[in-house]
C-alpha cells in the first residue's frame, strides 16, 4: 500500500518534473567502465571535499569578519569562543589542502591514461577552469585570516599582475581597490571568496559531469567501452554506475574521511605546510616574514616564478606552466590513450615531468638560495620540456596493440614486461622470505585469531 | 493582402540591430561595477604627507613609517657606506638609477638631498615584499663581497644602501624614492617635494 503509494507520488512528480529520468541519466542507466582502480576515486572525493568546503564556509562565514581592523581576531574567535569553531576551522583549512591533493592525482590520473584525448577534449578544458577557480578560491581564502603569510602572499601574488606592460599597476590597483593589500582588498576578496568562485565553480562542476556523462568515462586501458555494445545498446564491458560505483565510492569515502579526521585532530597545521606558522602573526604591512612562500598547493609555480630572473619573464613563465595545461588534448597526438600501451619513451617523459613538479613544488617551500634557484630552473626547463616533446612522441614511440576488451583494474605484477618488475618481484620475494617477516605476519595472525575468539564469546 | 510574405532581411536586420543596441547598453551598464572596484575616494586621500624627525637617529640606524600604506625607510647613513656606494657600480644594474622613480632632487649617486639621511620605498620593485636592511658587512648567507644593503626575502633580490638593484637578480629596477623635503635640519616631510611645500 505504502509503496503503491509512494510510486503514485513519483508519477505524479515525473509528469511535472524530470525526476525519474534524471536519476536514470545519471546513475542507473549511466554505464561506467567495470575495470576502474585506485587512481578513479578522486573525482567523487574531489566532490566530497567541496561539499565540506562549503558546509563549513557557511558556518565560518557567520562569525568572520572581513575587516583590516577585525579580521585576525575574528578568526581567533571562532578558534577559541565559537562552539565546535575550531573543528569547523579545521575542517576548512585541512579540506583545502585535501582538495588539491585529490585534484592533482585526479589530473595526473588524465595524463597517465590519457583521458583528456579525444572526445574527452572539452571535459579536460572544463577540468581545468575549475581548477584555475580552484587557484583562485584557495588564493582569496588564504588572505582572509589576515595574518603575515596571507597578507605578504596577497603582496606578491597581485604584484604579478603589476609586471604586465602598460597596463599592469594599474590593473594591480584596481584588483588590490587600494594601493597596497588594505581593508578594500580583504572585503572585496571575501565576497569573491564565499560568493563568486563558489557559484563559478559549482557550475563548472554541472558542466565537468554533462560532459562526462556525454562521452563517458575513459578507463586505464584507454578504450571506448561505447564501441562494443550487446542487443539492448548496452556496453558490454559497462556497468551501471549506481550501485556498483556509488558503493565503491562510498568506502573509500570513508577511508579518505578517517584519514581527513586524523589530519584535523592530530596535524591540522601540517608542521606549517596546511597553516604557516607566520600566520600566527597578525599582519603587518610594514614587516615581510624572513621566509615567505605560498601554501604547499602553490609552491610547483612559485618555484618556477622564482627560478627566472626577470621579473615579466618570471610571470610569464608561471601562468605559461598552467595555461599549457588547457593545450593538453592538441599537444598529445597519440592515438593510444592508456599509458600501458606506449612506449618506453612516453612513460619516462612522464615520469620525469611527475618528479619535476614534485622537486618544484619542494624549492618552492625552501629559501631562495643559488644552488635552489639553479635546481628550480632545471626542473622548470624539464617541465616545460616534457610539452615540447610530447607532439613529437607519436613519431617516434612505439606502442602496444590496444585491445578490444577492457583488462583487469590493476595490472599483476607477474603479467607486467620489464626488469624494474622483475626486480620488485625479487624484492616482495626476499621480503616475504625473511624470518622478520615470517615473525611479524605470526604475530599479526594470532592477534587476528585472539580478537575472533574473543568475538565468539 | 501583402502580410502574408515575410520579409527575412528586415526580421535579421531588427534582430541584429537589437542585439548591437542591447550589448551597447550592456557595455555601458559593466562600468559602473568594474569601476566600483577602483580605490575610493577614501583611499585616494589617505596620501596625506607624513613627518619624521631624525635628530635621534644613530649612524647606521633605519627607521619606518608608514606612508599611503607602505613603509618608507629613513635611514643615516655613516661616512663609510658613502664611500663604498661609488665602488659598488660594476655589479649594479642601473648605478645612476636612470630607469628608476625619484624626485629629481634625489637623482644622484647616493640617492639622496642630503647623502647621509635616505629615505626610500621600502617595497620591492619586484614583487612588492618588504627588503630586510642589512647593513653588515659580508654576513654567512649574502658572501663575501656584501658592503650592507637591503635583502628581500622572498625572491632573493639585493639594492645597495642607496637603493639601488644588483645585476642578476629578480627586481628590474632600483627602490622608490618618495617625493620628501627637510622641513627643518632634522624634520622631514615625506609625501611633498620641497618646491611644492
Amino acid at each position: 500500500m505504502a509503496s503503491e503509494k509512494a510510486k503514485a507520488l513519483l508519477e505524479w512528480v515525473d509528469e511535472r518534473f524530470p525526476a525519474s529520468k534524471f536519476v536514470e541519466d545519471q546513475l542507473l542507466k549511466y554505464f561506467a567502465p567495470k575495470n576502474f582502480n585506485f587512481l578513479y576515486f578522486f573525482g567523487s572525493l574531489a566532490v566530497l571535499v567541496l561539499a565540506n568546503q562549503i558546509l563549513t564556509g557557511i558556518v565560518l562565514a557567520m562569525y568572520y569578519k572581513p575587516s583590516a581592523e577585525l579580521a585576525f581576531d575574528s578568526v581567533e574567535y571562532i578558534m577559541r569562543d565559537i562552539s565546535w569553531g575550531w573543528l569547523l576551522r579545521y575542517l576548512h583549512s585541512t579540506g583545502a589542502s585535501l582538495f588539491f591533493i585529490v585534484i592533482y592525482i585526479h589530473m595526473f590520473r588524465a595524463l597517465f591514461y590519457g583521458s583528456f584525448k579525444k572526445p574527452r577534449e572539452l571535459l579536460w578544458l572544463f577540468g581545468m577552469v575549475i581548477f584555475v577557480m580552484l587557484m583562485a578560491e584557495a588564493f582569496m581564502g588564504y588572505l582572509l585570516p589576515w595574518g603575515q603569510m596571507s597578507y605578504w602572499g596577497a603582496q606578491v601574488i597581485i604584484s604579478l599582475f603589476g609586471a604586465i606592460p602598460v597596463i599592469g599597476e594599474n590593473l594591480a590597483t584596481w584588483i588590490r581597490g587600494d594601493y597596497v593589500i588594505a581593508d578594500a582588498t580583504l572585503n572585496r576578496f571575501f565576497a569573491l571568496h564565499v560568493v563568486a568562485i563558489p557559484l563559478a565553480i559549482l557550475a563548472l562542476v554541472v558542466l565537468h559531469l554533462t560532459a562526462l556523462r556525454t562521452v563517458g568515462s575513459n578507463n586505464p586501458d584507454g578504450i571506448e567501452i561505447k564501441k562494443n555494445k550487446d542487443s539492448l545498446g548496452i556496453p558490454v564491458d559497462g556497468i551501471p554506475f549506481h550501485p556498483y560505483y556509488t558503493v565503491k565510492d562510498l568506502y573509500i569515502a570513508g577511508i579518505f574521511l578517517t584519514i581527513f579526521a586524523f589530519i584535523v585532530f592530530y596535524l591540522p597545521e601540517m608542521g606549517g605546510y596546511f597553516l604557516e606558522h607566520p600566520n600566527f602573526d597578525p599582519a603587518d604591512p610594514l614587516k615581510t616574514p624572513e621566509h615567505i612562500q605560498p601554501v604547499w598547493y602553490f609552491t610547483p609555480f612559485y618555484a618556477i616564478l622564482r627560478a627566472i630572473p626577470d621579473k615579466l619573464g618570471g610571470v610569464i613563465a608561471m601562468g605559461a606552466s598552467i595555461v599549457v595545461l588547457f593545450f593538453l588534448p592538441w599537444l598529445d597526438r597519440s592515438p593510444v590513450k592508456s599509458i600501458r600501451y606506449r612506449g618506453r619513451i612516453f612513460k619516462i617523459a612522464l615520469g620525469l615531468f611527475v618528479v619535476s613538479f614534485i622537486a618544484l613544488g619542494v624549492l618552492g617551500t625552501k629559501p631562495p638560495t643559488v644552488t635552489a634557484t639553479l635546481m628550480a630552473l632545471v626542473f622548470t626547463g624539464i617541465y616545460f620540456g616534457f610539452f615540447l616533446v610530447l607532439p613529437f612522441l607519436p613519431s617516434i614511440e612505439t606502442t602496444k596493440p590496444v585491445p578490444d576488451r577492457l583488462t583487469e583494474p590493476v595490472i599483476p605484477l607477474a603479467k607486467r614486461e620489464g626488469e624494474h618488475w622483475r626486480l620488485l618481484e625479487k624484492a616482495i620475494e626476499a621480503i616475504t622470505e625473511s624470518s622478520a617477516y615470517r615473525k611479524a605476519s605470526a604475530q599479526v595472525l594470532a592477534v587476528v585469531e585472539r580478537l575472533e575468539n574473543l568475538g565468539r564469546k | 493582402m501583402t502580410s502574408e510574405v515575410v520579409d527575412n532581411d528586415k526580421r535579421r536586420f531588427l534582430t541584429q540591430a537589437a542585439t548591437v543596441v542591447g550589448a551597447v547598453g550592456a557595455g555601458f551598464l559593466a562600468v559602473p561595477f568594474v569601476a566600483s572596484m577602483r580605490p575610493s575616494a577614501k583611499a585616494e586621500a589617505l596620501g596625506a604627507p607624513v613627518e619624521i624627525d631624525v635628530s635621534k637617529l644613530e649612524p647606521g640606524q633605519r627607521v619606518v613609517v608608514m606612508w599611503r600604506g607602505k613603509p618608507v625607510w629613513v635611514v643615516r647613513r655613516t661616512p663609510e657606506t658613502l664611500a663604498t656606494l661609488a665602488t659598488l657600480d660594476s655589479i649594479l644594474l642601473d648605478p645612476l638609477s636612470e630607469e628608476s622613480i625619484q624626485p629629481a632632487s634625489t637623482k644622484n649617486e647616493a640617492r639622496a638631498i642630503k647623502p647621509e639621511i635616505f629615505v626610500a620605498v621600502g617595497i620591492c620593485t619586484h614583487l612588492g615584499c618588504s627588503p630586510v636592511y642589512r647593513p653588515e658587512l659580508a654576513p654567512a648567507d649574502l658572501g663575501s663581497d656584501w658592503k650592507g644593503g637591503f635583502f628581500c626575502p622572498c625572491h632573493g633580490s639585493k639594492f645597495d644602501l642607496a637603493g639601488r638593484v644588483y645585476k642578476g637578480v629578480p627586481a628590474p629596477v632600483n627602490l622608490e624614492i618618495p617625493p620628501y623635503y627637510f622641513a627643518t635640519e632634522t624634520r622631514i616631510v615625506v609625501g611633498q617635494e620641497g618646491d611644492k611645500a
